[in-house]
């Protein structure tokens, strides 16, 4: 069936289903949320109120059988940052929107009833209804509630407690194949749904497909694809050990953020490490590898049991565990992988709120290493909306406003995740610079800084990090809106089979004839859409800058600091 | 003169993760990385003293050096 744009008025109460404008009809994902938002939302808009709309939408190529193509795009002006924002997570949901025919879900106004609402979608649109039941509780069971009511598998979005109370770090949680969530994570996205009153969206694509212009090309360019991803190593390790195979490496190259980012390696590293972690989900029989989507082919993630053999939490980061771990010097992995799963329950971005910790942590709220004092947090004052529990749930940039403390890893108010900008340079240029607040998914240098994927630079010194950040920029926001895994980007890198394999894939399902240079392109397109909406909602340069902290304080091993001038900075914007 | 060695990811397996090692002088890091049996292509990152370095480089007294496969994440 053809795609079609499926809008819902919150402050009518109405839907209804639009042809997609020309204008739109190439994009997916990252690109056509920004698109969307850059073209509806008036820039200086109070994120919660009535004129911020919330956009989702899969991939180019999600909802065919390409491999690891599942990825949902959420985008919204964020409350968390005042910038434009896309989130983007896996799960099944872009999946069953696609095949229902959508390739846009807008949601615009604001209910003026104090009443909550769900969204049904199916391939007909959008039916709203009043939700009672719910509200209040977390993710979980809002999932086995609305997964009772269908025969079939259906998709689900959800918010938990903190998307209801609009705290600032609020994510959307996406229901995957075997009733785990998964996180459109930074942004506070789940304050803007929350702000919508809507609890959660089943999406159930009945007996739709996707229909795909060339079929035998699909197939072929499918084939060579997979077989780039299967083939390449990174793949192979992220399945034996997730992300966070990371935790040793960083560690070891001296930018693992420790102790509120005063130190570049963390003692108990070993205990929280990807090996470790993998020793334990063997013995307790859990799962090394898992996918967050069907059709995955490289299986980061995994399913963590606790010692009495239980499922305690799927699907866990590296750099949750490197937030509630280095960040907040815990060294137990059990109390980590407990905290990821409230924190999913009550969906809440685990890096925004555990560097948020950090900073209380600093403050004195609680000590440095108090994995129980964590788990109470997130209990009894997050969960429930206390006044600390809303200082901390509105993110780390809040707790060091509430607290006086200078320490405060943000750009553009969003937490810094695992790798510090001192010691590993070419991310300090992604943090500054990304259109969406410090975000290393935006610009991952690690790849050449640290792992040798796709060359290798010094990550000591500045020279060609501003380039190599903005070609990754240009890449990673590209990638975004074809509904890949990011995680392909690592083969795309060194194989190169792997990037003209993907293009053809898109050429075969729309029956059209990009090149690499539109692929370029279209990413250059996204930053510079993003930006002006941001430079129209009043950020400026000077935003677009660390923290001075990165610029005083040496980082232990290497007792560096961060050296970029602004100027050099800039630069990043010169394409 | 004494060094240390660091396995990382499936390099540990039937091997170590840290070990003190006594090297002759103008050993280098790949000379460690086969005695080792570890094939150099499935070698992603090397580091002496936590800063990158190469299969030619001779550590010093003292050094830790660190041998990880090819890995990635983030």
């Amino acid at each position: 069936m053809a795609d079609k744009i499926f809008r819902v008025n919150m402050t009518t109460l109405t839907t209804s289903v639009e042809e997609v404008p020309a204008a739109w009809a190439g994009h997916g994902g990252r690109g056509l949320t920004s698109t969307i938002v850059a073209e509806e939302v008036e820039p200086t808009c109070h994120p919660l109120g009535k004129r911020n709309k919330l956009v989702i939408a899969p991939g180019l190529l999600s909802g065919t059988v390409a491999a690891n193509s599942g990825r949902l795009s959420i985008g919204a002006k964020s409350p968390l940052t005042g910038t434009i924002k896309e989130s983007n997570a896996g799960g099944t949901s872009a999946q069953f929107l696609a095949k229902a025919g959508c390739k846009a879900i807008i949601i615009e106004g604001q209910p003026t009833e104090d009443k909550w609402y769900s969204l049904a979608v199916t391939p007909a649109g959008i039916t709203i209804t009043e939700e009672t039941k719910l509200v209040g509780k977390g993710n979980f069971d809002v999932i086995k509630s609305v997964n009772a009511k269908f025969e079939s598998k259906v998709g689900v979005l959800s918010i938990g407690q903190a998307g209801e109370m609009k705290m600032a770090a609020a994510n959307i949680s996406v229901q995957d194949p075997d009733g785990g969530l998964r996180s459109s994570g930074r942004g506070g996205l789940g304050a803007v749904m929350g702000s919508k009153k809507i609890k959660f969206i089943s999406i159930d694509p009945q007996d739709g497909t996707v229909e795909i212009a060339q079929p035998e090309e699909f197939k072929a360019a499918n084939r060579a694809f997979a077989k780039a991803l299967v083939g390449h190593p990174v793949s192979q390790a992220l399945g034996a050990y997730g992300t966070n195979v990371l935790v040793n490496i960083i560690n070891e190259s001296g930018g693992l953020p420790t102790k509120n980012f005063t130190q570049g390696q963390f003692a108990g590293h070993e205990s929280i490490s990807g090996e470790t972690m993998a020793d334990i989900i063997t013995q307790r029989g859990g799962k090394v590898k898992h996918n967050c989507h069907p059709g995955c082919v490289i299986q980061c993630s995994q399913v963590y049991n606790d010692a009495k053999g239980n499922k305690l939490t799927s699907g866990i980061e590296y750099e949750s565990i490197w937030a509630m771990g280095a960040d907040c010097c815990v060294d137990n992995l059990d109390q980590i992988a407990e905290a990821d799963q409230i924190m999913d329950d009550i969906g809440i971005d685990s890096i925004e709120t555990s560097v948020a910790m950090g900073v209380a942590m600093e403050a004195g709220v609680l000590e440095f290493g108090d994995g129980a004092g964590i788990l109470r947090i997130l209990r009894e004052e997050i969960a429930k909306g206390t006044g600390l529990g809303r200082i901390i749930g509105n993110g780390t940039g809040s707790v060091g406003r509430s607290f006086g403390i200078t320490r405060v890893p943000v750009v553009k108010n969003q937490a810094i995740p695992a790798y510090d900008p001192r010691s590993i340079k070419g991310m300090g240029i992604t943090y500054a610079t990304s259109t969406q607040g410090a975000d290393h998914t935006m610009g991952y240098t690690i790849a050449t800084n640290i792992l040798n994927v796709g060359g290798q630079l010094d990550p000591l010194s500045k020279e060609g990090q501003v380039e190599l950040s903005r070609n990754l920029q240009i890449a990673t926001a590209a990638i975004d809106s074809t509904g890949m895994c990011l995680f392909i980007a690592f083969a795309a890198l060194d194989d190169e089979t792997c990037l003209p394999a993907l293009i053809d894939l898109i050429n075969a399902r729309f029956g059209i004839a990009l090149t690499g240079d539109d692929v370029v392109n279209l990413g250059q397109y996204i930053l510079k859409t993003e930006r002006k909406f941001n430079i129209a909602a009043g950020f400026t340069e000077a935003d677009d800058r660390l923290p001075e902290f990165f610029y005083d304080e040496p980082l232990p091993p290497h007792n560096v600091v961060c050296d970029f001038t602004g100027e050099e900075i800039d630069t990043f914007w010169n394409f | 003169m004494k060094i240390t060695v660091k396995l990382f990811a499936y390099f540990r397996d039937n091997r170590f993760n840290v070990e003190e090692w006594e090297i002759k002088a103008q050993t280098t890091v790949g000379d460690i990385v086969d005695s080792l049996n570890i094939d150099r292509e499935e070698v992603g990152v090397l580091m002496i003293n936590s800063r990158h370095t190469q299969f030619e480089v001779e550590p010093k007294e003292g050094d830790i050096l660190a041998i990880f496969p090819v890995v990635g994440g983030g």
